[in-house]
Formats: C-alpha cells, structure tokens, sequence
C-alpha cells in the first residue's frame, strides 16, 4: 500500500510562535499533547468531548476545541493557546492581551478552570471583527455561549468582553 | 476518557482513501470529527483505523450552480454559514448551519460529515430531505449519486459500505415563489436541539399556497419530508392558517421521549415551531411584503 498507516507520527507544529515537535500515538488528542507532550498546562480539560470549550485553542487562527482534534492532525499547523495571547513588552516583560486585561478589570473569574478557553474564543472573536463597530448584544452572547462556566453566572463575563471590545476600539481608532 | 488506541492515515486522494479503507477492517473516515472524537472518546465507537480526508485536496469547495448548491466533504459549516452564493440558491443552508453547534465547532466540523454521520439530532440530515438533495460517493465500484431517502437507514446508520467516502453533497436550489425558515428549541444556546424545524413554502402565480413541506431534527430515527399541504392549500398567502399546517404535522411526526423532553413535549413542538417557520416563510415566498 502506498498510504502510511501508522499508530505513531512524530508532530511538527508552531505554538505560540515556537517550533515545537512531539512524537505521539495516533491516539492522542492535541489538548493531551500540548498538556503533557509540550507542557502547555495552560489549556485546561474540562468535559474532554467538545461541550465544555475549556480546551479551546487557536489553531490556523480559527478557535477550535482542542479535545475534538488528533495531534497528528495539526502536523505543520500554527497553534495558539492561552499562554501565546499576552505580547512582549520589549524590556522583559509582557502585556496582558485587551481580553485578559478586561477579564481582570471586571472580576470576569472566579475558579479559573473555564477561563482559558473563554480567553481563547473572545480574543480571536475580537479580533475578527471591525474594532471600530459598537459590539452588539448578540455578538458578545456569540462569543461566551459556546463555553460552560459554573462559576460566575456569565454576567461578568459578558462585561469583560464589552470592556475588552471598547479598549480595542479605541486602540484601533 | 481517551480513545482506544488505533492506526492512523492521512491520504492525499479519494482512491488513496478507499485503498485503506478497503485494506483495513474496521476502518473509518474522519473529516472534521466534532462527531466523531467524542464517540471515540466516550468508547461508544473503537475503529481500527482513521482514514484522516483532511489533507485531500480539492474537496474543501462549494459549487453554486442556477439547479443547487453542491459542497465538497472538506468545506465547514462555518465556511458554508459564510457563503454568499449558496445562500442565494439556497437560504436553508445559511439559515441551519447556524443553528449547528458553537462557531468553534462549525470551525471544524463539515457539513458533509454531519450527513454522513446520520444523527437524527444532526440539522444537516434534515435539510438534504427537505430540499431533496443527494450526496456522491466514491466505493471500490466507481462514483455514484444516493439520494436521501436511500442513504438514511436509522440512527447513526447510512446505507453505504464501509469502504465508500462521501465526497460531497448536493443541495438543490430553493424553488421560483417559494420562502425557507429554520428554527430550533435547544435547552442551551448551541446545545442539540430539543426540536427543530426547517419549512418550505411555494405559492401559486396567483399567490395561493401551493405546496408546504417540513423537515424536523431530533424528531423519529431518520430524517422525514413531511407534506402540510392539505391543510392550506390554495389559501391566498396573507390568510393562510398556519396553525392547522402547525395542528396536522403534529399528527404525521412519531417523536420519542428522552431525558431531555418526553415524546408529547416534543409534539408539541413540532406544531408550535410548524406555525412559526411556516409564517416566516411565507412572507419570504410572496417577496417579504405582507
């Protein structure tokens, strides 16, 4: 056969801006991969078959749940998770992302366990959109309904994403 | 929980494909796999093998023609929620893969997929039998056409032979003089639906009803066509009396009860969600001016 089938493939991936290589088994789910493989323990695993969103990543961009993808799926594919969304400072710092900033700034937490995949999904949601335009009710419930979060009943949350489209508008203005 | 183990391929042709699938037992097709990884995971299914179509080219396009829309098994739903022209021969695409799931999800999982995939709580499935649509599918013995009312045999279960790949499927175009609505009830914003419902209405040239015809999602094993036409046909289109399409699908639907809803709940449903898409489409099928 001219198809290699295998139970092993060694991943070449970008994440976070680095060059990251893990030999997996077919098996293994990219939010098992980045947790144990490459030590991203950033990307938290909540219902682990897609209905809680706290694994979501970016991955060309795009938000996807990481628990519904296989590692050697994303094989020279770009990823990006929570701990890629804050940027250098260039004095050796970093600065929080406009959405980590808000969730912050509006006490958008309270246990944690759901917030990287929120962080995840609003940032690439923001940043999708025209800046300039006043975000929408519509929009914002959008970008918080397709992640659980049993903590905080989502109305901080939801201030946070408001919060965080109002700094990007005027950053972008 | 993590999938039991299995073998990986990733092809980079549809024959490549079939060659695997053909040479290994127990082999599977994985797309966008938003359906299919959580099986996995939850052990409900442990193939052998995963015959990984993502890196096949050439079936991530949407063909819009002036008959139908034909999308190929890479193309997500997102990608689908997003096109234009589709939308135009079609308004019924648009307006279901919207109820699909969370945009992380429809980032990922393909339309086609969910057709293959035959879940009678998928909205997909739904809207190839309302719109009479089929899908193309390559097997050791060439390329051929199954149209809907062949493919679905039951609950995750299509007639196809396990070594076949569904290269994509054909939508046709939204009739002259007619409108489209869907609508669901889930318990959650995204959630499976409860009920859903995607109608179809035609008027006459005289703007009498003509014909009414409604799909629903997680109502019965496979997806049905039901015809309302009976209980408005010929009325003018303003004074339609939705309510008696609403009242007569609820007596042609066979619902079951689960932990989510009981059986009658979602007969009632069916005829609360009939009226409301049926008015909807209507105003759309006579120009949007009533």
């Amino acid at each position: 056969m001219t198809v290699s089938v295998d139970t092993e493939r060694t991943v070449r991936l970008t994440v976070n801006g680095v060059p990251r290589e893990a030999t997996v088994p077919a098996r293994r789910l990219l939010s098992d991969a980045l947790r144990h493989d490459l030590g991203l323990t950033g990307t938290h695993v909540g219902c682990e078959h897609g209905v809680c969103g706290a694994c979501t990543v970016l991955v060309d961009g795009e938000p996807v749940r990481s628990c519904l993808v296989l590692a050697v799926q994303v094989d020279g594919a770009s990823v990006t998770t929570v701990e890629g969304l804050a940027r250098e400072d260039h004095q050796g710092g970093q600065v929080l992302h406009p959405v980590q900033e808000a969730f912050r700034e509006c006490h958008a937490l309270q246990c944690g366990f759901c917030t990287p995949g929120f962080l995840v999904t609003i940032a690439a949601g923001l940043e999708a959109r025209d800046a300039a335009e006043e975000i929408t009710e519509a929009e914002v419930d959008d970008l918080v309904g397709g992640n659980l979060c049993r903590c905080t009943g989502y109305a901080n949350i939801k201030k946070a994403v408001r919060h965080a489209a109002a700094t990007m508008r005027d950053g972008a203005a | 929980m993590k999938p039991a183990p299995f073998r990986y391929a990733d092809p980079r042709s549809v024959p490549e494909a079939l060659e695997v699938l053909a040479a290994e037992e127990g082999a599977k097709v994985l797309a966008g796999g938003q359906s299919l990884l959580p099986l996995l995971s939850m052990r409900l299914a442990a193939p052998t093998t995963l015959v990984d179509l993502n890196r096949v080219p050439g079936l991530d396009t949407v063909e819009v023609g002036g008959d139908g829309v034909r999308v190929g098994a890479l193309v997500r739903h997102a990608g689908l929620l997003a096109h234009q022209g589709a939308a135009r021969v079609q308004p019924l695409l648009a307006r279901a893969t919207a109820n699909v799931a969370h945009p992380a999800i429809r980032n990922r999982g393909t339309t086609v997929g969910s057709i293959a995939h035959a879940d009678p709580a998928g909205e997909m499935t739904s809207v190839l039998a309302l719109t009479g649509g089929s899908v193309t599918v390559a097997s050791s013995s060439g390329t051929g056409t199954v149209g809907w009312r062949d493919l679905f045999v039951g609950p995750l279960e299509t007639s196809l032979p396990g070594a076949a790949v569904v290269t994509s499927a054909f939508f046709p175009a939204l009739p002259p003089r007619s409108g489209t609505t869907f609508a669901e009830v889930a318990r959650r914003k995204g959630d499976y639906a409860v009920c859903g419902a995607g109608v179809v209405v035609t008027l006459d040239e005289d703007r009498r009803v003509a014909a009414v015809r409604a799909s629903y999602v997680s109502v019965g094993l496979t997806p049905e066509v039901h015809d309302l036409t009976d209980a408005v046909a010929g009325s003018p289109v303003e004074k339609a009396d939705w309510a008696a399409a609403g009242a007569l699908a609820r007596t042609l639907v066979e619902p079951d009860g689960d932990l989510h809803a009981s059986a009658d709940y979602r007969r009632l449903l069916v005829g609360v969600l009939t009226e409301r898409t049926l008015a909807d489409a209507a105003v759309e099928a006579a120009g949007g001016s009533e």
